[in-house]
């Protein structure tokens, strides 16, 4: 049938049983819902893209339901294999989804068993599922992985015919997301005729998810030759034709639920809610197979809907004084609670736990009313969180502090406001949480920002000019991590013999490994194998081997078994178990007492017995250290001895940053700030000045016996840090003797006891060649060979492609007698074979991510012939943010000789001094 | 009793340390040299322990033998000694010697020739093995004891491996941790000298009561070797 003018999707189309359930609730299905459902039925895989509160979850899971209705019962042992199989990034959100759809299922009636699989799933329940499959399986993109890899994979995913990916905006962007798109090629190669629908919220660029979720549906019919990849560009070209079918390049709107005039919807991309005021309405959109640009990839349909009612933001105005610096907001807390007092149901978001902490205990401190406030963030104890949601679905609570753990999805009770403290540092996670305000699309969401400082204002206020102008910058799916196809290539050889031509083929038909070339592909093979190693001597300890039938098959049972402890991408800083003993008395023998959850092991390790930290909502006092526990009681204290510093834990987004430096820039919009933050900036204006919108300012000043540099390129804390280990590079080289840096998500100071000002001004070395690009060439090199951030991304991609174990906090005894420094092998490999695949791994990593190279490099081109110097006698006004954290914000373990230096000379002078 | 004060001798560019009253460099490549006797002192050199973790299925990379003979090589060719004591793991489990690929054996024998060559046993590698040299329990000359684990309690003269002591100091808004050696006069520890042989906290439990606090030391390895008062040290 021809979708050129998309009709309305009649009601009709739902069976008989599902329209009387709607009826009887008085409700009506939406559109779209109706939308998804006869595109399912048409065999083809669709990508939802809908605000919080539009039954994304209801559309999804519609198809399968009716499906499941209609099927003709069998008589087979143990039933069927699974029917649908649902993916959520959060295991919470699984069983979450799980309880929302009993319900229906139960009131329909309907002969539908559902069930979740997580890593808290107990064994019986594993080994039941698969003797006895369910027809709906909930789980996570990890234990999808670890299925996949089972001997029975092939019998257990036969029946498949759906498989639903919830909140796939947050997934693709991570090597997460990397694993299942693997994963997802090979459930279509599993199960030919299988569908996917891909639940969103809105993205840039809904293209790229909609090449994602047909991941696996052409897969080269004929292996490519080794040796002669074909260019990106023609394999392309040759799967698209492959797709067959030309749409026209229009989208086409549907009527709205409601029969008004339909309304043309431009086709510009990126749209998000709250295009039309003051009236609810929901539009969609039906947009065609091929993508329009002939970019020739085959694409899911799409079905985008809009509307639901403009949300209300603002930013909180406080009397207060808004602080240079921080990211407390402590200033705020008095309006906080007056919010708390005036709403039904608040949350408050945090960006960091230890934020959390710190606010809910503050929060405590001045509830006079004794308002029921809760905690809620990813490091409490499981049992502690689920209470905390069922008294929050219960309705018994007045406000929740949560961090992103409450990001995504969750349906909550009668949320009427939400708080976001800090800087919500990229528009769509903003966006993300005031969906939460309101599940109705027609009520407006209430929202309020709480900016911790002056920076966060401007950031706030840029955030909240993207809101409304529905601007998105959800970051773009990389290519795909080679460490993660390590993983997949060892887990398909624990499921099945493979073939690497066949493989080779699924894994490019994968949307992130699209520009995989053969060569590295079977490099990945061989790494899987022995290492890969130019010196092979491992090959007597290979984990998989080429048959004389050219399968690659594991050598060994206990090759799977160590592949299911490595599965997953995630990797944990190592946990303790936070464990309230009664009384300290006991010391360790008393044990006994509840866990309240899990606490970073570097965190505890730094502290006494006896210090008092925050945790859990409590001050607690901490004893020691037993096996994986760390054992504490409660204290007395009201405040805690050692406060956990921890910033924001994401960098300014690109986005944000460009409307920080517009709002700069631009007088006019000043009017918008409070006037403390404006004030600010005129005094900025008198002092110094205010650079132009693609202006870098560079400003210089002696203070104390050092000088001082700071500059202000607003690109995050990543970009920043990586110019800054560059440019004290530089400054070395110049004799300049820089001492130090700070980097923060605006601006990066750095100091030395070189005159930095006369320096620049004699141009030794100008501004121009201290900023020149050609610093991501050599000294980057050179840098990167003994950074310590690379050491550690190194870590984790060794950790994922499973070349050392993976920890596993709690079941180690004696880690550090089983586990090797990753930093030494990175230090040896790098000598011995710097092209080695890992090694290649890792720089792609860094370039977009710790070290956001990309980024950088961006800058550096922007401000080329752009930067403003400005040299000062003291401080200007927008230094003073980046100088107060000086101190506070260490740069860790890079060339410390120095250091070391000044310890050895503590050591002679209090030698001298006791002679 | 003679003590010795640790000091760095810019004359000679290296930092001196006493033991049991006799006088030795701790050199910034983590060994130990006594230059009235020709003695050079390594621990826990760990070859092979790259092929021990293969043998499990953790494919690292197969260099460390040549790299950890390579930076001991190097040694060897600048200072000449007389006698080479490796104190105990010097390979990673019982097997690596037997594992040695031939051009490592080689490189080994060539830096064994001319010369006495000590192997102590370590709990990694507690048997004999055939690769040249003499194996040994312990090794005893004058004031000085060499042995591969610390024993317990306080030791007059001891020379030891075993715990791989490193070090975390901080200033100037970072912080460093490098391998150290960890003396009190006494005893010194020496750091671990193989290419994947990591390094722990001597603030660690493992270290606890093992040195006099008065004049307990790290020596951290740099440039140069750093002596640093325990009062500087942090935790990781």
């Amino acid at each position: 049938m021809s979708r050129r003018a998309a009709p309305k999707t009649d009601i009709d189309i739902l069976p008989p049983v599902f329209r009387d359930w709607f009826v009887a609730r008085g409700w009506a299905p939406r559109p779209h819902q109706l939308e998804l459902l006869r595109r399912a039925r048409e065999g083809r895989s669709t990508l939802l893209i809908a605000p919080t509160g539009a039954g994304k979850t209801l559309a999804g899971f519609l198809p399968s339901l009716t499906a499941l209705h209609e099927r003709p019962k069998v008589n087979r042992p143990g039933g069927r294999g699974i029917h649908t199989l649902y993916i959520s990034p959060l295991k919470a959100l699984a069983v979450d989804i799980a309880r929302n759809l009993e319900k229906p299922i139960a009131e329909m009636g309907l002969p539908v068993t559902i069930e979740t699989r997580t890593g808290d799933t107990p064994l019986h329940k594993r080994q039941r599922q698969k003797l006895k499959p369910p027809d709906i399986l909930l789980t996570t993109p990890e234990q999808a992985a670890l299925l996949l890899s089972a001997t029975d994979a092939d019998r257990f995913f036969a029946d498949l015919d759906m498989v639903v990916l919830d909140e796939l905006h947050a997934l693709v962007t991570s090597k997460r997301g990397d694993m299942l798109s693997l994963g997802l090629a090979r459930l279509r190669q599993l199960a030919p005729n299988l569908k996917a629908i891909g639940l969103s919220a809105t993205v840039a660029d809904p293209d790229a998810l909609r090449a994602w979720i047909m991941s696996g549906a052409q897969p080269k019919a004929l292996p490519e030759p080794p040796a002669s990849p074909l260019p990106g560009g023609e394999r392309d070209r040759v799967r698209g034709a492959a797709a067959g079918r030309v749409m026209p390049p229009h989208p086409v709107s549907l009527p709205s639920p409601d029969a008004r005039p339909a309304k043309r919807t431009s086709p510009h991309r990126g749209e998000v809610g709250g295009e039309v005021a003051p009236a609810p309405s929901t539009t969609l959109r039906a947009v065609p197979l091929l993508h329009p640009s002939g970019r020739g990839e085959e694409l899911a349909d799409l079905v985008v809907v809009k509307g639901g009612a403009r949300p209300d933001i603002s930013i909180l105005d406080s009397a207060e004084h808004v602080p240079w610096s921080g990211h407390t907001a402590r200033y705020a807390l008095p309006d906080i609670y007056r919010l708390i007092g005036e709403h039904h149901m608040t949350l408050v978001f945090v960006n960091v736990r230890s934020q959390a902490e710190l606010l809910f205990q503050e929060l405590w401190r001045i509830n006079t009313e004794g308002h029921p406030i809760a905690l809620h963030h990813g490091s409490l104890d499981a049992a502690q969180r689920r209470k905390v949601e069922t008294a929050m679905s219960a309705g018994k609570l007045r406000a929740v502090v949560c961090t992103s753990t409450l990001d995504l999805g969750i349906d909550w009770g009668d949320v009427d406001l939400v708080l976001n403290v800090g800087a919500p540092k990229g528009a769509s996670r903003l966006a993300q949480r005031i969906g939460r305000a309101n599940h109705r699309l027609d009520e407006p969401s209430k929202a309020i920002l709480v900016p911790a400082n002056r920076f966060e204002v401007m950031e706030c206020r840029a955030a909240l000019d993207a809101n409304y102008i529905g601007a998105q910058d959800t970051p773009p799916i990389r290519d795909g991590g080679l460490d993660v196809l390590a993983q997949h290539v060892l887990g398909m050889a624990c499921s099945a013999p493979f073939s690497a031509d066949a493989l080779y083929a699924e894994a490019i038909s994968a949307y992130p490994y699209r520009h995989l070339d053969r060569a590295t592909f079977d490099r990945v093979i061989a790494f899987v194998a022995t290492g890969g190693y130019a010196l092979k001597t491992y090959e007597r300890f290979a984990k998989i081997r080429q048959g004389t039938d050219h399968l690659w098959r594991i050598a060994h049972p206990s090759v799977a078994q160590q592949y299911r402890l490595n599965v997953g991408t995630i990797i944990e800083t190592a946990l303790l178990n936070v464990r309230v003993s009664r009384s300290a008395k006991q010391g360790f023998a008393g044990r006994g007492g509840r866990v309240l959850g899990k606490i970073e092991e570097y965190f505890i390790e730094q502290l006494a017995p006896g210090d008092t930290f925050l945790f859990g909502g409590m001050v607690l006092r901490f004893e020691g250290i037993h096996e994986n526990e760390a054992i504490a009681t409660r204290a007395a204290d009201a405040e805690p001895k050692i406060p956990i510093y921890a910033g924001g834990k994401f960098p300014l987004s690109t986005y944000l940053a460009e409307g920080v430096r517009a709002m700069l820039a631009d007088e006019k919009k000043w009017k918008n700030l409070p006037e403390q933050v404006s004030t600010w900036l005129e005094v900025q204006k008198r002092r110094s000045l205010l650079p132009k919108r693609e202006q870098l300012l560079v400003e210089t000043f002696p203070r104390g016996n050092r000088f001082f540099m700071v500059a202000y390129p607003f690109e995050g804390r990543l970009a920043h840090q990586t110019l800054g280990m560059l440019l004290t590079r530089r400054l070395e080289r110049a004799k300049l003797k820089p001492t130090g840096f700070v980097a923060s998500d605006y601006a990066l100071g750095v100091w030395g006891l070189g005159d930095l000002a006369s320096a620049f001004a004699s141009g030794k070395p100008s501004l121009a060649q201290l900023f020149d690009e050609d610093m991501l060439g050599d000294d980057l090199e050179d840098w990167m060979a003994d950074s310590y951030l690379l050491k550690r991304m190194f870590r984790n991609v060794a950790m994922i492609a499973g070349l050392v174990d993976k920890r596993h906090p709690g079941r180690e005894k004696t880690g550090r007698q089983v586990t090797v420094s990753t930093d030494l092998v990175y230090d040896v490999l790098r000598r011995h074979e710097p092209d080695h695949i890992l090694l290649k791994a890792t720089w792609a990593d860094a370039a977009t991510g710790l070290l956001d190279i990309g980024r950088l490099g961006d800058m550096l081109k922007r401000i080329k012939g752009r930067i403003v110097h400005k040299a000062l006698d003291r401080i200007s006004p927008l230094a003073v943010p980046v100088m107060v954290d000086i101190g506070k914000e260490a740069i860790a373990g890079e060339a410390g000789e120095d250091v070391l230096r000044e310890a050895a000379e503590d050591l002679e002078r209090e030698a001298m001094g006791d002679g | 009793m003679a003590e010795v004060q640790p000091r760095y001798d810019d004359g000679r560019q290296t930092t001196l340390l006493g033991v049991a009253g006799l006088v030795f460099e701790a050199l910034p490549e983590g060994a130990l040299w006594w230059a009235d006797e020709g003695l050079l002192v390594v621990a826990d050199l760990h070859l092979e322990k790259g092929s021990s973790f293969a043998r499990r299925g953790q494919m690292l990379p197969p260099y460390d033998t040549a790299e950890t003979l390579a930076r001991l090589g190097s040694l060897v060719a600048r200072l000449a000694p007389r006698r080479v004591v490796a104190l105990g793991d010097s390979f990673h489990d019982d097997g690596g010697a037997e594992r040695l690929a031939a051009r490592d054996r080689a490189t080994l024998a060539g830096l064994q020739s001319g010369r006495d060559w000590v192997w102590i046993a370590g709990n990694h590698d507690p048997r004999p093995h055939g690769l040249g040299g003499t194996c040994v329990a312990e090794l005893s000359l004058g004031p000085v004891t060499f042995r591969h684990e610390p024993r317990a309690g306080g030791a007059m003269g001891e020379i030891a491996g075993h715990l791989h002591p490193a070090a975390v100091v901080a200033g100037n808004g970072k912080w460093v941790r490098r391998k150290c050696f960890a003396g009190d006069g006494h005893r010194l520890v020496l750091p671990a000298f193989g290419a994947y042989a990591g390094g722990l906290n001597i603030l660690d439990r493992a270290f606890a009561g093992l040195f006099a606090p008065a004049t307990f030391r790290a020596f951290m390895l740099g440039d140069r070797v750093y002596p640093v008062s325990p009062r500087l040290l942090r935790r990781d």
